[in-house]
């Protein structure tokens, strides 16, 4: 489903921040990335969003390719990918519903069936009483279950979080880490980035894959006879 | 429809950005209206000069009417000639009397009338090149009842050159304020996107396109821009008013064609547009790298 194949990133002015990544992430798959601040773990999951490309090398997601892919097919891609922030990013004058039907308003889901999707959507994230607050009205950890529902809205694929759970206490934490185990028993591939070591020590079954300095360094999911990590390339 | 209606939610979630957008394009416009203005005025005033450059023929005292009737015909069907018109020499007299005042004496106790007939040619627009009333004053002059073809060949080149000068001072002086207009319309409508730049983002992220993110704000562009020209023509209208009232020399001032007024709001409406299509796609070619 994402392949990374030899890929590096390097910024104008920040330099490099990838060195000839490679690993693969099926179908279904939940997989932690983790690794210290500005190892490269914003970047992987901005590769796959397609909010920038590789310097060489290249990202497949799904049918996209990031050496082939058209300014059109962005939009379609990141129907597929759904993407959960630190921050959360929602529209403060808007409620909780109104957040997650803007996302199914603009990308044209037919106006009849938004209000039914999403109370379904923040249902699904435990919020059918919070439905008409405020995110100001909200804690961080509905906000940030808010914004999972919202990710959720196009029926992606994948789901990406980077650090979702960074401004949460651990109960809200836990909480929201729960909803993201659902919603990948229910089949989406979740790829989250955190730098919680605690939450992976807690979930030692979930594949993890680290990175530090633009490299992956380990992947609890390599094996001898099927690598998903090539052994440093260009290291 | 759904984007002319995020264009008014828009409009009412920001009134006061709206308003300074609006404003912004509505006093950058009325300048480029007041220079309208003033444009017309200077182009209606050498205008009617320019009617006024004829060609006039004098005849031979022996010129038969056949042969003034055959002229006349020949020359009112010259693609140049707008008009023909025959000037007897009683006539020629009685304006010579009636314009002339100071002379009046002179030609009062005349036995013999000294002036002779004519033949006046009025030009069409597009024909009063010094070239063209040249070219139209030696074909009158070809007739051989005609003794003198004249039209004031310094005086044509003069107005002429006048023509050019004004003409292509109102290009640059115009182009200029156009260009500060420009500059103005699309500086507000890039804090007016800006100001919706958090929406943009989360529109991009869910994987809305790129023409749903755009619409909204080229119809808000384009509602701007018809607003502030609409604003500007008021503007305009009011100091048209203001000067007829106040200055008694500015009465003859004319106001601007209407399909002057047409051209200029829906102008204004398609700068907005367009001010709006390069600042919103500024903003998205930051996200959308590909």
């Amino acid at each position: 489903m994402i392949w990374f194949r030899n890929v590096s990133k390097e910024y104008p002015r920040r330099g490099a921040a990838l060195h000839g990544v490679t690993f693969h992430m099926r179908k279904g798959e939940f997989v932690f990335l983790t690794g210290p601040s500005g190892a490269g773990k914003s970047t992987i999951l901005n590769l796959i969003h397609f909010q920038t490309l590789p310097t060489s090398g290249e990202v497949q997601v799904s049918r996209y390719n990031s050496g082939r892919v058209k300014r059109r097919d962005v939009a379609q891609l990141r129907r597929r990918v759904g993407f959960v922030f630190q921050d959360f990013k929602l529209l403060e004058r808007l409620t909780a519903a109104e957040n997650v039907a803007f996302a199914l308003e603009v990308t044209r889901v037919p106006k009849r069936e938004i209000g039914g999707k999403a109370r379904r959507l923040l249902g699904q994230v435990g919020l059918s009483s919070k439905m008409s607050a405020l995110p100001s009205e909200l804690s961080g950890g509905e906000r940030q279950r808010v914004a999972v529902a919202r990710a959720m809205a196009t029926d992606p694929l994948i789901l990406l979080a980077d650090e979702p759970t960074g401004n949460l206490d651990p109960q809200a934490s836990e909480g929201v880490f729960g909803i993201f185990q659902e919603l990948n028993r229910m089949g989406t591939a979740v790829l989250l980035a955190t730098h919680d070591s605690g939450l992976i020590a807690r979930n030692p079954s979930i594949r993890m894959i680290e990175v530090d300095a633009g490299r992956i360094v380990r992947d609890s999911a390599a094996t001898a006879d099927e690598p998903t990590v090539s052994a440093e390339v260009g290291a | 429809m759904r984007a002319a209606r995020q264009a008014m939610a828009g409009f009412r979630r920001t009134p006061l950005l709206g308003g300074l957008s609006i404003g912004a394009i509505g006093f950058s416009l009325v300048i480029l209206g007041l220079f309208g203005l003033a444009a017309h005025n200077l182009g209606g005033a050498i205008g009617d000069v320019e009617r006024r450059v004829e060609v006039v023929g004098y005849l031979l005292d022996d010129a038969s009417q056949e042969q003034i009737g055959a002229a006349r015909r020949e020359m009112a069907s010259h693609p140049a000639v707008s008009e023909v018109y025959h000037v007897t020499k009683d006539e020629a007299l009685a304006n010579a009397r009636r314009d002339l005042v100071e002379f009046s004496s002179l030609y009062q106790d005349l036995h013999v009338n000294p002036l002779p007939a004519s033949l006046h040619l009025r030009l069409r627009e597009g024909f009063r090149s010094p070239e063209s009333v040249a070219e139209v004053a030696g074909e009158l002059g070809a007739y051989p009842f005609i003794e003198e073809a004249r039209f004031g060949g310094e005086w044509v080149e003069q107005l002429f050159a006048l023509r050019q000068i004004a003409t292509g001072a109102a290009l640059a002086l115009g182009g200029m304020f156009a260009l500060v207009a420009v500059l103005l319309i699309v500086t507000s409508m890039r804090l007016a996107i800006r100001a919706h730049r958090e929406e943009i983002r989360i529109m991009q992220i869910v994987g809305a396109s790129e023409a749903y993110i755009q619409r909204p704000f080229l119809y808000e562009g384009a509602m701007t821009g018809l607003v502030g020209g609409l604003v500007a023509l008021g503007l305009t209208r009011l100091a048209y008013a203001v000067l007829r009232d106040r200055f008694a020399s500015f009465d003859s001032i004319l106001w601007l064609p209407e399909s002057w007024i047409v051209a200029g709001v829906l102008a204004a409406s398609a700068l907005g547009l367009l001010a709006a299509l390069f600042s919103v796609h500024r903003e998205l070619a930051q996200t959308y790298v590909v």
